[in-house]
C-alpha cells in the first residue's frame, strides 16, 4: 500500500521529524485558506497522487500569489494527472498539499528499504539528491552510500555518521541527521513499511536538514497489525478491476494486450503471459485465482477479465494440484453462463482430475476449446484472438 | 539417494488441526510420509487422525523423534512457529504459509543463523522426494522417483516441471519450492549445492522468476561449481516494471531482476535455458539422453 506525499509527512512528524510547514486540501478556497494560514507570499501546491514524476507533469507549481496559487489549484484538482510512472490515463488528483516555501542550499537523498540480497534493514545515501536515483546508480555508483542494519543491534550511531560524513555535512547537521535516522528506522519498524524514500533531504539556508519530499510503501502482509495506516487507503489511486480483484482475493493486473488469461499460481501465470507473447499474441492481464480455486472464485475471475474492453479472447491454464480440475470446469461452465461470454475460451486443464474436468466442459455443450498442453493452449488463444 | 528428506524422514506437522494442517497430513499419509504427530497448543494429549497431538513442538521432538516440521499456521503466527521448531532442535523446517510480513521473515532469518535448521519457504509448495516423502501441498500423484532434482520460486510452475520430467521418464530425485517471497529460507544455490553431491540427481531443473538476484547468484554458482547438466526457465518476460506479479517478491524495480538479465547471466554460464514454459522436460531428455 502507498501513502500520499502528505501522509507520509505527517507519519514523519509523529516520529519527531522536521518537516516543512504544510496543509492538504481538496477545495480551491481551502488552498486559499491554507495559504493565508502560513503566511508569506510565495508557496509550493502539490498535486497529491500515488506516482512520482510530479514535478517534470506540472503536478508540484511554485505561486508567487494567492492569484497564482488559485489558479494552480483550480488547474489541478479534479484533473487526470498524467506521469512518466502513472498509468496511462493518469491519476484523479482529490487532494493538494500547499506548503510554504523552504530555501535550499544543498539537495540530498536518503532512503531506507529491505535489502533481499542481504536480508537486512538498509539505509541508502547520495549527496546527489533530487535526481532519479537509479540513473545515479546506474551512472556513478560511488556516490550511494549505504548501510546495513542487523534487527538484533537496531540502527547504531557509527552507521549516521558513516552516512553523514559521506555526505559532507558538518558535526551539528551529522546530530541532526542522527536523530533524523533514529526516526526513521522507527517508522520504518513499527509501520512495517517496505520502503521510506527522502528526496530530496534539503540543508536549508540555515544549516538545517528536513525532508523536502517523502514516499512511504508499506508492507501488504502487515496491514492487519496496522488499522491506523489501513485508515489512509486511497482507492481512487487504485485501478478498479486491481481493487475489485482484492475484493475476491484474487491477483489481477491489467495489461495492454487483447488475450485475457486465468491461471492458477502466480509463477505460472507470468510463464503463461510469456508463452502467449512468444506464440505471437499479448496478454490482457495477469490473473492468479490462487492455490484454492474455487467454482465461484473462477466466475468473478472471467467476470474480472471480461471487464476489460481489450479482451478479444480468455486462455485458461489451470494445473491442479490441491484443486481439483472438474471443480475449475464446473466454474466456468457457472462463468459463462451467468456473464454473458462473447469471445472465444480456451482451456487446459491438466493435473488432479483433468480428465473429469475436459469431460464436463465437452459435455456443456457450450463454445469452449480445449488444448492438449501448454503450447497448444497458447497458440489456439492467439489464432481465436486474431481472428475476432 | 535424494536430498533433505527421505523415507526416514520423521515428520510433524504444526498447526495440525486446523484445515489446512489436517487436510494435508492426510494427503503426506497416504503418500506414504512418515508422519509420527502434530502440534496445536491447547490440545496436547489428544489424537488427530490417529496420531498425537502435543502443545510444543518440544514435547513433540521429546516424543517422537521427529527431525522435520511442516508449518500451516496462519501468517501472523508463522515467524513464532518457525523459530519453535529451530529452538526444539527440527532439521528441516517447511513453511507452507504465505502473506508472512517481511520484517518477521527479516528476524528468522537472523535468529536461525548458526540454528543448525533448514529453512524451506515460507510461501511455498515444500519439499518432496518422490516415492519415499512428501512434505507440502505438492499433488504427490504427478512425481515419480527418477534421476531429475527440480528447484523453484513458484508452485505451480514447479508442478508444470514435475510433470514434464514424468511425462518424458526422466523421474525427481526431489523437488524443493523455495518460495515466491523476497526473503526466504534455502535458496537456488543452497540447494543447487546438495543437487550437486547427491548421486541421484544427474540433471537440475532451476525455475526463477523476476525480482531479486537470486537466479543470477545461481549463475555464478553453476559456472564454478555445478558440473551436472541445468536446465532453467524464468517467469516473467512480460511483466512491467514496478508491478508486483503476485508473489511478494516477483517484481522489476529500477530496471534489476528483469527476466532477460537473468537470462543473460544463465547463459554465460552455460545453462541451457528455455524461453518456453512447455520446453523445461524435452530439454532435460535431451541433455541426460
Amino acid at each position: 500500500m502507498h501513502l500520499h506525499e502528505y501522509q507520509a509527512k505527517q507519519l514523519l512528524s509523529k516520529y519527531g521529524i522536521r518537516v516543512p510547514r504544510g496543509i492538504p486540501v481538496s477545495t480551491v478556497v481551502g488552498a486559499r485558506q491554507a495559504a493565508l494560514e502560513l503566511g508569506g507570499d510565495r508557496w509550493v501546491v502539490k498535486a497529491q497522487i500515488h506516482a512520482g514524476g510530479r514535478g517534470k507533469a506540472g503536478g508540484v507549481v511554485l505561486v508567487r500569489s494567492l492569484d497564482e496559487l488559485e489558479a494552480a489549484a483550480r488547474r489541478l484538482l479534479g484533473s487526470q494527472l498524467i506521469t512518466k510512472q502513472s498509468a496511462s490515463e493518469g491519476l484523479l488528483v482529490t487532494t493538494l498539499l500547499v506548503e510554504a516555501i523552504t530555501d535550499i542550499a544543498r539537495e540530498l537523498y536518503l532512503s531506507v528499504l529491505v535489502d533481499r540480497a542481504t536480508q537486512r534493514v538498509l539505509f541508502m545515501a547520495s549527496a546527489a539528491g533530487g535526481m532519479e536515483i537509479e540513473e545515479v546508480a546506474a551512472r556513478e555508483p560511488e556516490k550511494i552510500l549505504t548501510t546495513r542494519v542487523h534487527p538484533a543491534a537496531g540502527l547504531q550511531a557509527w552507521q549516521c555518521r558513516l552516512l553523514g560524513y559521506g555526505l559532507g555535512l558538518d558535526g551539528g547537521q551529522i546530530k541532526e541527521l542522527q536523530r533524523l535516522m533514529s526516526g526513521l528506522y522507527r517508522l520504518f519498524m513499527e509501520s512495517d513499511a517496505s520502503l521510506v524514500e527522502i528526496n530530496p533531504l534539503i540543508v536549508d539556508a540555515a544549516g538545517g536538514i528536513m525532508p523536502l519530499d517523502a514516499k512511504v510503501n508499506l508492507d501488504d502482509n502487515a496491514l492487519y497489525r496496522r488499522p491506523e495506516l489501513v485508515a489512509l487507503r486511497d482507492i481512487s489511486q487504485e485501478d478498479p478491476r486491481e481493487a475489485a480483484a482484492k475484493e475476491h482475493d484474487l491477483n489481477y493486473i491489467s495489461l495492454d494486450g487483447s488475450i485475457g488469461c486465468m491461471v492458477n499460481g502466480a509463477g505460472l501465470a507470468m510463464a503463461t503471459m510469456d508463452l502467449v507473447k512468444l506464440r505471437g499474441g499479448l496478454p490482457a492481464n495477469f490473473l492468479d485465482v490462487g492455490g484454492n480455486a474455487t467454482a465461484e472464485r473462477v466466475a468473478e475471475a472471467f467476470k474480472l477479465i471480461l471487464s476489460d474492453g481489450k479482451v478479444r479472447a480468455v486462455l485458461v491454464n489451470i494445473f491442479g494440484g490441491i484443486v481439483r480440475c472438474d471443480l475449475i470446469a464446473e466454474g466456468i461452465l457457472k462463468a459463462v453462463r451467468e456473464v454473458h461470454v462473447a469471445v472465444p475460451v480456451v482451456v487446459r486443464l491438466e493435473g488432479t482430475n483433468a480428465p473429469r474436468g475436459l469431460e464436463i466442459l465437452a459435455e456443456s455443450g457450450l463454445a469452449i476449446t480445449t488444448a492438449a498442453d501448454l503450447t497448444e493452449a497458447a497458440d489456439k488463444a492467439v489464432a481465436a484472438a486474431a481472428a475476432a | 539417494m535424494s536430498i533433505l528428506v527421505d523415507k526416514t524422514t520423521r515428520v510433524i506437522c504444526q498447526g495440525f488441526t486446523g484445515k489446512q494442517g489436517t487436510f494435508h497430513t492426510e494427503q503426506a499419509i497416504a503418500y506414504g510420509t512418515r508422519m509420527v504427530g502434530g502440534v496445536t497448543p491447547g490440545k496436547g494429549g489428544q489424537s488427530h487422525l490417529g496420531l498425537p497431538v502435543y502443545d510444543t513442538v518440544h514435547a513433540a521432538v521429546a516424543d517422537t523423534g521427529a527431525d522435520a516440521t511442516m508449518i500451516y499456521v496462519p501468517a501472523a503466527f508463522a515467524a513464532d512457529a518457525i523459530l519453535e521448531a529451530a529452538d526444539a532442535g527440527i532439521r528441516v523446517i517447511v513453511c507452507i504459509t504465505e502473506g508472512i510480513p517481511v520484517l518477521d521473515m527479516l528476524r528468522v532469518k537472523a535468529a536461525l543463523q548458526g540454528s543448525g535448521s533448514v529453512l524451506i519457504g515460507p510461501n511455498c509448495p515444500g519439499v518432496i522426494t518422490p516415492g519415499e516423502c512428501k512434505i507440502g501441498i505438492m499433488p504427490g500423484s504427478i512425481h515419480q522417483p527418477g534421476r531429475v532434482g527440480i528447484v523453484s520460486r513458484s508452485g505451480t510452475l514447479t508442478y508444470e516441471a514435475v510433470f514434464q520430467t514424468t511425462r518424458e521418464a526422466l523421474g525427481q530425485s526431489t523437488c524443493v519450492g523455495i518460495g515466491g517471497d523476497p526473503i526466504q529460507g534455502f535458496n537456488f544455490v543452497d540447494c543447487l549445492c546438495r543437487f550437486q553431491d547427491d548421486p541421484a540427481t544427474e540433471g537440475i531443473i532451476l525455475v526463477g522468476e523476476i525480482g531479486g538476484s537470486a537466479e543470477e547468484d545461481a549463475a555464478e554458482f553453476i559456472r564454478a561449481s555445478v558440473t551436472k547438466p541445468v536446465v532453467a526457465y524464468i517467469a516473467g518476460v512480460t511483466a512491467p516494471s514496478g508491478k508486483r506479479m503476485g508473489h511478494a517478491g516477483a517484481i522489476v524495480t529500477g530496471g534489476k531482476g528483469t527476466a532477460e538479465g537473468k537470462y543473460a547471466a544463465l547463459d554465460a554460464a552455460g545453462v541451457a535455458t528455455v524461453r518456453s514454459p512447455a520446453e523445461m522436460g524435452s530439454r532435460m531428455r535431451a541433455l541426460l539422453g
